[in-house]
């Protein structure tokens, strides 16, 4: 299985506080890898590394074999017109028209004539089902017509990468299941390698083909989904199962805790 | 030693550190800022004439009724005062000298920089904090687009354009001011006025006015931008960053005031 992305001891800080301990890991190439695990346990933080938006404390990131962490700023946008990403609000510029959004990238780092870019626009918007909104601004659509939005964006360059943070999040069950299928049609039609940060449990049965699973800020296991179901870890198995993390306290810990010495 | 100066040595090393990092992201800001408008336009690099124009009439043009109308009232105010000194002495014409020399000097470029701060720069601020709230600097960063030049260089150049002209618009206007209130209340005849005022202005006082609104349109810029790019979270903090950007430019246009006023006192 060749890998897209590599991974080496990857250690990252904010300020004092160490988010990402000793990581290495890998992303295979053509499949869907979903980054699971609990709130604040570093999904995000690990993917801003992946692309470049957070530089480590040490570690190598290797994507297409080269080393992103040691790229300067001019290396690092050519990388980027190869990848696409979907943040958590879907990060429309407000300020324009959907449309306008989806050519951006296009007329930042192409120079295609008009007619062209606006062909590519209403193909992006087919593509996910967005057809005939191209007029509309950002606070003009539902949640997950954003979301539908945003992955338009990020395909705009038709990238070999794609990054997905929490694409279900905030969204009914139903509208996530259609961004779910979504993705697993973009996966299958241009062979995309596919990364998403989640936690929501359905999403993940759905599309992973290869799961990373992260806690507090450590990896916690790493492998496809069937070895992902039969682990016996138990805070896999917790989190599988739905059940609160019930590490009981002593009495003399609670008692620190309740007097602040903690 | 005792704690308390330990603490003392503490705090201020703490303080100087968190003031040294600061400076360090400003001249940052600062740097890449003067690269983007400067010299990427003249490399390989496209400009950005639709979005540079777009903040032209935003900064520019919108401001024109509001300038016209402060430095109207400010000429008006100015004669008024002039007069109140001037009458004892039988000196009446002086007003247009004293309304000249002291608009174009000092109170066009100043007055119009406190409008702009207050019009443009929390703009500024706003627009940037509320983006880098909503991760949409992350996404254009993400698209490889540098956030610098996408947002910061159009608005530079606008306001680098913008603040000398809208100057030009409040002498103009605020002598006008001076000249009505001279020919209908202090019975100056309006071509005598207007020949004083012209007799009394020298091109060294214009340009020196217009070199002043360069630095503030650069100052309040910096300011503005700068606030909007500390934004890290929340609605409350992108209106906390865009009051703070006019308090601070506000300060920095009388510290640059100050600062040219003593050089053109030397070097003239």
């Amino acid at each position: 299985m060749e890998n897209a992305i590599n991974i080496y001891h990857l250690e990252s800080h904010y300020g004092n506080f160490k988010a990402l301990k000793d990581i290495t890991a890998s992303i295979p190439r053509g499949k869907t890898t979903v980054i699971l695990g609990g709130s604040g346990c570093g999904k995000t933080t690990l993917l801003k590394h992946l692309i470049g938006l957070l530089r480590p404390t040490s570690g190598t990131i290797l994507i297409n074999e080269k080393d992103i962490t040691l790229m300067n700023e001019h290396q690092i946008n050519e990388m980027r017109r190869r990848i696409g990403i979907l943040f958590q609000g879907a990060a429309l510029l407000n300020s324009m028209t959907i449309a306008e959004n989806i050519a951006l990238p296009l007329k930042e780092h192409t120079r295609l004539n008009p007619e062209t870019i606006n062909i590519m626009v209403r193909m992006k918007l087919d593509l996910v089902g967005l057809s005939g909104f191209d007029k509309f601004y950002p606070s003009q659509l539902s949640g997950g017509m954003k979301k539908r939005a945003g992955i338009a964006r990020a395909m705009a360059l038709d990238p070999e990468l794609l990054f997905f943070d929490e694409p279900s999040a905030g969204l009914d069950p139903v509208t996530a299941a259609g961004i779910d299928e979504l993705i697993i049609r973009l996966k299958s039609v241009f062979k995309m390698t596919i990364t998403v940060i989640t936690h929501e449990l359905p999403s993940v049965f759905m599309i992973a083909d290869y799961v990373i699973m992260l806690e507090k800020g450590e990896m916690l296991f790493a492998g496809t989904l069937e070895e992902l179901k039969e682990s016996t870890h138990p805070a896999i198995r917790r989190f599988l199962e739905r059940k609160p993390d019930t590490d009981a306290c002593s009495p003399d810990d609670y008692f620190d805790i309740i007097s602040g010495r903690v | 030693m005792g704690t308390w100066a330990l603490s003392l040595i503490g705090f201020t090393g703490r303080l100087t550190f968190a003031f040294l990092a600061e400076l360090k992201v400003l001249s940052r800001l600062i740097n890449s800022s003067a690269y983007w408008t400067f010299i990427a336009p003249f490399t390989y690099k496209r400009f950005r004439l639709k979005q540079t124009v777009s903040e032209i009439v935003k900064v520019g043009y919108n401001s024109i009724p509001i300038v016209c109308v402060i430095s109207f009232f400010l000429g008006f105010i100015l004669a008024l005062q002039a007069a109140y000194q001037l009458r004892r002495f039988g000196a009446m014409i002086y007003v247009a000298n004293l309304v000249g020399v002291s608009l174009t000097r000092e109170l066009g470029p100043i007055i119009t920089a406190i409008i702009a701060s207050g019009r443009s720069g929390s703009a500024f601020a706003a627009e940037i904090g509320s983006m880098k709230a909503a991760e949409e600097v992350d996404a254009l960063i993400g698209m490889g687009i540098n956030p610098v030049s996408y947002l910061v260089a159009p608005k530079l150049i606008a306001m680098i354009l913008m603040m000398p002209a809208l100057t030009i618009f409040a002498d103009c206007i605020g002598i006008l001011g001076g000249t009505v209130i001279s020919v209908t209340m202090l019975g100056i005849h309006p071509n005598a006025y207007l020949n004083q005022t012209i007799k009394a202005l020298l091109v060294r006082d214009v340009a020196t006015g217009l070199i002043k609104a360069i630095s503030f349109g650069v100052s309040i810029t910096i300011v503005g931008v700068y606030q909007g790019f500390k934004v890290t979270a929340g609605a409350e903090e992108v209106g906390m960053r865009t009051t703070a950007s006019v308090v601070s430019s506000i300060f920095m246009i009388i510290l640059l005031d100050l600062f040219f006023t003593v050089l053109f006192y030397f070097l003239t």
